[in-house]
């Protein structure tokens, strides 16, 4: 079962233009990880001789998943926003299987969350790419009041 | 004997071809919108606004996904144009007959980074590259994105790239 959190947190990502243009889906969320996964497309492909997905579009899927692992951190206002994000291409993934990332927020103060995600296709034991970020923590409405 | 110079249309018709070729090559490029604009060998990458390429709604704003594949596009591009434009101009890679099928391999992406300096607006974005090293193996390029304002960037990168390698050795 879903807290309210992580259901709001599925929700937003669902309604997201982008997210719905790339066919992104939430498989989990909640306590600061995120599990989102996107399908193969060929629309998304970056080398058309080898099929292999555009590292671009890994990018949108890196993201997603390190803001809604932000999102859904017991510490966190619902909003965020990336700072900076560093991808590392490990290998091309496989064309025609889905692209699956699993982001951890692993540490946050009153500013700043940090957040580190892996991607993976149908080989689960090779990571495709990985990536870092920092993402921005809200100044809670309470404090202003 | 006196070289004549080329007549300009060739050398127009020449770089275009060959930056049409890298540019259409990229099927995710084509899907988000980008485009190049050449001012000689300069280039400009455009991203024309779309509903599709907005993350929050609310807001709106740009997806950062959305800006860090625009950064990162625009960064491999100037890369191979640096990379293949001598062999170009000498005439030793036939641009007339480039397609995306016959290019050269392009450098891949080891790594890119994107530093969100302000919030991606709603309206076209443009963004320029500047390679800052390209040995044989490894190349390192930079790149800012900006909006309205030339002096106030949304957003920048940096990538290091694998050169493919040389066909001649």
């Amino acid at each position: 079962m879903e807290d309210p959190k992580s259901r709001a947190a599925r929700q937003f990502i669902d309604a997201l233009p982008h997210c719905r243009d790339l066919g992104m889906s939430v498989v989990s969320v909640g306590e600061g990880e995120a599990v989102l996964e996107m399908p193969y497309d060929t629309r998304f492909v970056g080398d058309p001789k080898t099929g292999v997905i555009h590292g671009g579009a890994v990018s949108a899927l890196m993201d997603t998943s390190g803001g809604a692992a932000v999102m859904c951190h017991p510490d966190t206002p619902a909003v965020t926003a990336t700072l900076d994000l560093r991808i590392d291409y490990m290998r091309p993934a496989t064309p025609g299987h889905a692209i699956r990332a699993t982001a951890t927020c692993y540490h946050i103060t009153r500013s700043v969350a940090f957040v580190r995600a892996v991607a993976t296709d149908n080989d689960t034991e090779r990571p495709v790419a990985t990536a870092t970020g920092a993402f921005t923590v809200e100044a809670s409405r309470k404090a202003k009041a | 004997m006196s070289a004549r110079p080329e007549p300009v249309q060739m050398v127009k018709q020449r770089r275009d071809a060959t930056l049409r070729a890298l540019a259409e090559g990229i099927p995710y490029s084509n899907h988000l919108g980008i485009r190049f604009d050449r001012r000689g060998d300069e280039l400009t990458a455009i991203l024309t606004f779309d509903e599709k390429l907005i993350g929050n709604p609310m807001l709106p704003a740009l997806h950062g996904g959305v800006t860090a594949a625009f950064l990162e596009v625009c960064a491999v591009i100037q890369l191979s144009w640096s990379y293949l434009w001598t062999d170009i101009e000498s005439g030793r890679i036939d641009a007339a007959a480039l397609t995306p099928e016959t290019l050269p391999r392009l450098p891949k992406t080891i790594d890119f980074t994107v530093d969100y300096l302000r919030t991606g607006l709603p309206r076209d974005a443009y963004a320029r590259a500047r390679v800052n090293r390209s040995g044989r193996r490894y190349a390192s390029v930079h790149v800012e994105g900006w909006q309205d304002n030339r002096g106030r960037p949304f957003a920048q990168g940096t990538g290091h790239f694998l050169m493919p390698r040389r066909s001649d050795g």
